[in-house]
C-alpha cells in the first residue's frame, strides 16, 4: 500500500529562526491509520502538523530540504488549497476557528469557498452535522454552544469536504476531562465509520490513549525519537525522559518498583495484565506514610448563601456557601460554564450578588469597591497577554503601586523584593516580549503579589500548557504559598493540578456547590466526577484492580509520595 | 444592550424577503429621501414607512432607545439650522412671509417652518427604513447580499467576521477591564479624566494583543478551509428571489423613477407652494 503521507529526510527551518525546527524526518503514514503524535511544547510536533496541512511553507515560510508527499503529490504543486482537499485540520482553539455566524454557516465554509451551489451545500451540511450529532444546532450562534459542541462543529466543517486525512491539533487543550473523553470517542467513531486516516497531536497521553491507536510517534528537539505501538512506548522510559507525563497508573506501578513490559498490554488501565504486580502495589502501599493532616487556620474568606443571576429567574449560582482558611491552596472545579468564573467575579466585586454575603476575616465586604478588594484578593487571568500592558518587566510589576500613588522609593523597594522572590530580578530591565510563556505568567502573578494580597485567585493557571510549563507554574505557586503565606484559589478543570497541588476542592455544577472535599475523594467518586465533568482517576481503578480496599486512601498516599519526591528533587 | 437593533426572527413577509431585495430597497429609498425635498413625495414615503414598519411587527423595545437618540439629534439639527441660517427657507422658496418677530434679526417665517418641516419628514422616512433593514435582515445574509449587488466577497466577509467576533472581543474587554480594576487601574469616574485616559492603555494593549492572537488563529483557520481560492464564492445563507422579491424590486425601481420625475418636473428638487 502506498503511504498517504510520506516524509523522506525532511528538514525545515522557519525563516525567522537560526536552527531547523524539524531535522531529518523520515515518516510514513498509511491510509486508514490512527496515529498519535506526542511531544512537549517546542518539540516540533506543531511544525510537523503544519507541514502536513500546508501552513508550512505557505503561511509560515522557511527553508525546506528533503521530500514530502501528500497522497503521492508534492505540496509545492498542490498549494495550501490543494492540500486542504486531502487534509482537514481541526485546530485547538475552539472559538477562534469558528468563523461562521451560525453552526450551519461554519460547516458550510469550505463548500462556499469551493463554489458549491446553495442547494447541494444545504444537503451536505446536514449530512456532516448528523455525523457528529450537531444537526439540532444548525441555526445556533457560537456563543450558545459549549466548548465540546464547538469542537464537533469544527470536525463537521472539515469532514464536509470529504478529505482523506483528519488532523487534530491538541483536541483536548480547551476541554474539561469528560468532554475530552467524549471527543476522543467521537474521533474513534469517525475513524471506524468513515475510514479516514486520523492524526492526533496531543501531549496529554493518558487522556488521548482512552481510545486505541495504531502507533504513537514521539517528537522532541525536531526529531522523531520513537515510532512504535503505545504498549512499547509505555513500557519504556522515553516519555518521562522527554517531559511527557506518563499515565498515572503507570507512574504508580513504577513507584511500586514494577517492571512493565509490552506484553502486559499497558496501553489502557482496563487492559493491563497486572499479575504479580498486584502484590508489589499492595506492598508499596504499606510502606508509604499517611499524608500529614492539614492544619486548619482561621477563616480568611467566607461565602454564605451566595446567589446570582445575569437574567432574572435564571440563577447562575444558587445558595453557595464555603469557608476558606488562611494559607490554603484550593481548587474550584466543574465543567465549563458551571459558574466558576462568576463565583470568582462575585468575590472580587465585579458583580453584585443577588443574595448572600462575602466575609473577609469575618468582616462583611459588600461595601468595598473592586479596587479595595483587589488589595486583599488578587485576581490573575488565564493568559498573561490579557494582563500585561507595559513593555518593560519592572514597569509592569510596578503598575499597581504607581496608580495607587505609592512614593517612588517604596515602589522600587517593593518591586525589587517581589522580583527576587519570583526569580525575575535578573530580568527586571528586560522587555516582556523576550520572556517565555512561563516567565510571562510569573510576571503577571508578580504584578498582583506586589500589592500584598493575602489571597490570590487564578483563572485556569495552566490551561494549554505542557507538563514542563505546568510544573514550572505550579511549583512557583506552591513556593509563593509557602514563602509568603498567600492563600491560593485556582479555577481549573485540570485534574492533575487539583490532585497534586490542592488540599481541597470545591465542586461546582449547574450553579450549585456539589462538594467541598479532598481532591482524591472527588476523583474516586464516579458520580461526583461525572457531574463536575471530570473523570475518575486511573489510580482508583488500579487500586481496585489490586484488591486494595480503600482506593481513596491509595490515591492520597500516591499524591503525598509524589509531593515528597518532588520536594527531594528541589533540595 | 446587545439586543437593541439586532436581528430577530419573525414570521412576516418582510422577514421572508431576500437580503438582496431589502438592501436594494433600503439604498434606493434613502437616495430618494436624501435627494427629494418634494413634500408630496416625502409625505407618501412617511406614510408607507410607518405602514411597513407596523407590518414587520418590530417591537418598540428593539428600536426605542435608538429612536429617542435620533429624535434628540433631529431636534438639535432643527435648532441649529434655525440659529445659523434663519432665512434658508426664504432663500430657497424666494418669498418671505414673516409670522412673528423673535429677537434681533431672527424672524419666524412660513418658508423656514416649511423647510424645516421637510427635514423632519426626511428623517421620518429614513429612520424606520434603517431600523427595519437591521432588525429584519439576518446578518448571515448580509454578506451574501452585498456580494450579489457587486461588492467583492472580501468586503462582505469582513463584515460577517466582524459581526461574528464582536461578542468575543466584548467578553475579553469586560474580563480585562475587571482584572485591571482589581489591580487598581480604575476606569470609573472615581479617577480623574487625565488618569482615566492614561489607564485606557492598561486595557487597550492587552485587548489588542489578545485580539491579534485571535486574528492569527482565524486567518489560519480560514485559509485551511480554502478561503480566497477562487474569485467568486457561493453562500450557504443566500436565498433565491421569490415572487414577493421581484414585486418589491419592481415597486422600488418604479417608485424611485416616479419620485425623481415628479421632484424634478419643475427643474428644482424643492416643492414650492409659495409661488
Amino acid at each position: 500500500m502506498e503511504p498517504i503521507i510520506e516524509f523522506k529526510n525532511f528538514t525545515f527551518r522557519y525563516q525567522s529562526q537560526k536552527e531547523p525546527s524539524l531535522r531529518d524526518i523520515c515518516l510514513s503514514i498509511y491510509p486508514g491509520e490512527k496515529v498519535l503524535i506526542v511531544g512537549p511544547s517546542g518539540s516540533g510536533k506543531s511544525t510537523l502538523a503544519h507541514c502536513i496541512n500546508g501552513l508550512v511553507p505557505f503561511s509560515f515560510p522557511g527553508e525546506v530540504t528533503g521530500e514530502l508527499a501528500i497522497a503521492g503529490e508534492n505540496p509545492k504543486e498542490l498549494g495550501i488549497f490543494g492540500m486542504s482537499k486531502h487534509v482537514g485540520t481541526v485546530l485547538q482553539d475552539t472559538d477562534g476557528q469558528f468563523v461562521g455566524l451560525t453552526v450551519a454557516e461554519d460547516i458550510a465554509f469550505a463548500l462556499e469557498n469551493d463554489r458549491v451551489s446553495t442547494e447541494e451545500m444545504h444537503r451536505r451540511v446536514l449530512e456532516a452535522a448528523a455525523c457528529v450529532e450537531v444537526e439540532g444546532l444548525l441555526d445556533h450562534a457560537p456563543g450558545e454552544l459549549s466548548g465540546g459542541q464547538k469542537q464537533r462543529v469544527s470536525m463537521a466543517g472539515v469532514m464536509v469536504d470529504d478529505v482523506e486525512v483528519l488532523l487534530f491539533d491538541e483536541p483536548l487543550a480547551n476541554l474539561d476531562p469528560l468532554t475530552g473523553k467524549r471527543t476522543m470517542e467521537q474521533i474513534d467513531r469517525i475513524h471506524r465509520e468513515k475510514n479516514k486516516t486520523i492524526l492526533i497531536i496531543e501531549h496529554r497521553i493518558e487522556d488521548a490513549l482512552c481510545i486505541d491507536v495504531d502507533r504513537v510517534i514521539l517528537v522532541n528537539d525536531g526529531q522523531i525519537l520513537a515510532d512504535t505501538t503505545p504498549n512499547e512506548l509505555l513500557a519504556g522510559s522515553l516519555l518521562a525522559e522527554n517531559g511527557i507525563r506518563e499515565p498515572l497508573y503507570i507512574t504508580a506501578l513504577k513507584h511500586a518498583g514494577c517492571k512493565i513490559t509490552e506484553e502486559q498490554n499497558p496501553q489502557h488501565m482496563e487492559t493491563i495484565e497486572l499479575g504479580e504486580m498486584k502484590t508489589s502495589v499492595q506492598e508499596w502501599l504499606k510502606k508509604t506514610k499517611q499524608p500529614e493532616l492539614f492544619h486548619r487556620a482561621d477563616s480568611i474568606l467566607r461565602v454564605e448563601n451566595l446567589s446570582f443571576s445575569y437574567e432574572k429567574g435564571k440563577n447562575v449560582l444558587a445558595d453557595i456557601s464555603f469557608d476558606i482558611k488562611a494559607g490554603e491552596m484550593i481548587s474550584i472545579v466543574g465543567k465549563n460554564g458551571a459558574g466558576k468564573s462568576t463565583l470568582s467575579g462575585l468575590i472580587c466585586g465585579f458583580y453584585t450578588p443577588d443574595q448572600g454575603n462575602i466575609y473577609w476575616k469575618n468582616q462583611d465586604i459588600s461595601a468595598l469597591s473592586i479596587k479595595e478588594r483587589g488589595e486583599k484578593i488578587g485576581f490573575v487571568l488565564q493568559s498573561p497577554n490579557q494582563m500585561i500592558s507595559k513593555p518593560m518587566i519592572y514597569d509592569e510589576v510596578a503598575l499597581g503601586l504607581t496608580v495607587r500613588g505609592v512614593p517612588e522609593a517604596e515602589i522600587k523597594e517593593r518591586v525589587d523584593a517581589i522580583l527576587r522572590i519570583c526569580g525575575l530580578y535578573p530580568y527586571r530591565n528586560w522587555p516582556v516580549s523576550a520572556l517565555s510563556f512561563g516567565q510571562k505568567k510569573r510576571v503577571s502573578i508578580a504584578s498582583i503579589l506586589v500589592l500584598n494580597p493575602e489571597v490570590i485567585i487564578l483563572d485556569e493557571p495552566t490551561a494549554g500548557q505542557d507538563y514542563r510549563n505546568y510544573t514550572e507554574i505550579m511549583e512557583f505557586l506552591r513556593a509563593m504559598n509557602q514563602r509568603l503565606g498567600v492563600t491560593i484559589i485556582m479555577i481549573t478543570h485540570d485534574m492533575h493540578l487539583m490532585l497534586e497541588y490542592t488540599d481541597r476542592a470545591l465542586v461546582v455544577a449547574d450553579g450549585k456547590l456539589l462538594a467541598d472535599t479532598e481532591p482524591a475523594s472527588v476523583l474516586t467518586n464516579e458520580e461526583l466526577a461525572n457531574q463536575a465533568y471530570l473523570k475518575k482517576t486511573s489510580l482508583y481503578d488500579l487500586a481496585a484492580s489490586c484488591g486494595i480496599l480503600d482506593p481513596t486512601e491509595f490515591v492520597k498516599r500516591f499524591i503525598a509520595f509524589e509531593r515528597e519526591e518532588r520536594r527531594k528533587q528541589d533540595v | 444592550m446587545s439586543k437593541i437593533l439586532s436581528y430577530e426572527k419573525k414570521d412576516t413577509w418582510i422577514h421572508e424577503l431576500s437580503g438582496v431585495t431589502k438592501l436594494l430597497f433600503f439604498l434606493l429609498w434613502c437616495v430618494v429621501s436624501m435627494v427629494s425635498y418634494d413634500t408630496r413625495i416625502l409625505v407618501v414615503m412617511v406614510v408607507l414607512s410607518f405602514i411597513i414598519f407596523r407590518m414587520s411587527k418590530t417591537r418598540w423595545q428593539q428600536v426605542g432607545t435608538v429612536f429617542k437618540f435620533v429624535l434628540f439629534f433631529l431636534i438639535m439639527n432643527l435648532l441649529f439650522v434655525f440659529l445659523f441660517s434663519p432665512y434658508q427657507g426664504t432663500e430657497i422658496y424666494g418669498t418671505k412671509t414673516v409670522l412673528f418677530h423673535i429677537a434681533g434679526h431672527y424672524d419666524m417665517t412660513k418658508e423656514q417652518l416649511f423647510y424645516e418641516g421637510n427635514m423632519i419628514l426626511k428623517y421620518m422616512t429614513v429612520v424606520p427604513a434603517v431600523f427595519m433593514f437591521l432588525v429584519t435582515t439576518n446578518p448571515s445574509e448580509l454578506a451574501a447580499s452585498l456580494n450579489k449587488i457587486g461588492v467583492h466577497y472580501n468586503v462582505g466577509y469582513a463584515l460577517s467576521i466582524a459581526l461574528r467576533y464582536i461578542p468575543d472581543v466584548q467578553k475579553d474587554f469586560a474580563k480585562i477591564k475587571n482584572a485591571q480594576a482589581a489591580r487598581g487601574i480604575e476606569m470609573s469616574n472615581k479617577a480623574g479624566l487625565l488618569q482615566r485616559i492614561k489607564n485606557v492603555s492598561a486595557i487597550l494593549f492587552p485587548l489588542i494583543f489578545t485580539s491579534m492572537d485571535r486574528i492569527d488563529v482565524v486567518s489560519n483557520a480560514m485559509e485551511l478551509r480554502g478561503f480566497g481560492k477562487y474569485r467568486k464564492r457561493t453562500w450557504y445563507s443566500s436565498r433565491p428571489l421569490q415572487r414577493n422579491d421581484y414585486l418589491v424590486i419592481v415597486f422600488i425601481v418604479v417608485f424611485t423613477i416616479a419620485a425623481f420625475v415628479i421632484t424634478f418636473w419643475d427643474g428644482s428638487r424643492f416643492y414650492n407652494p409659495f409661488v
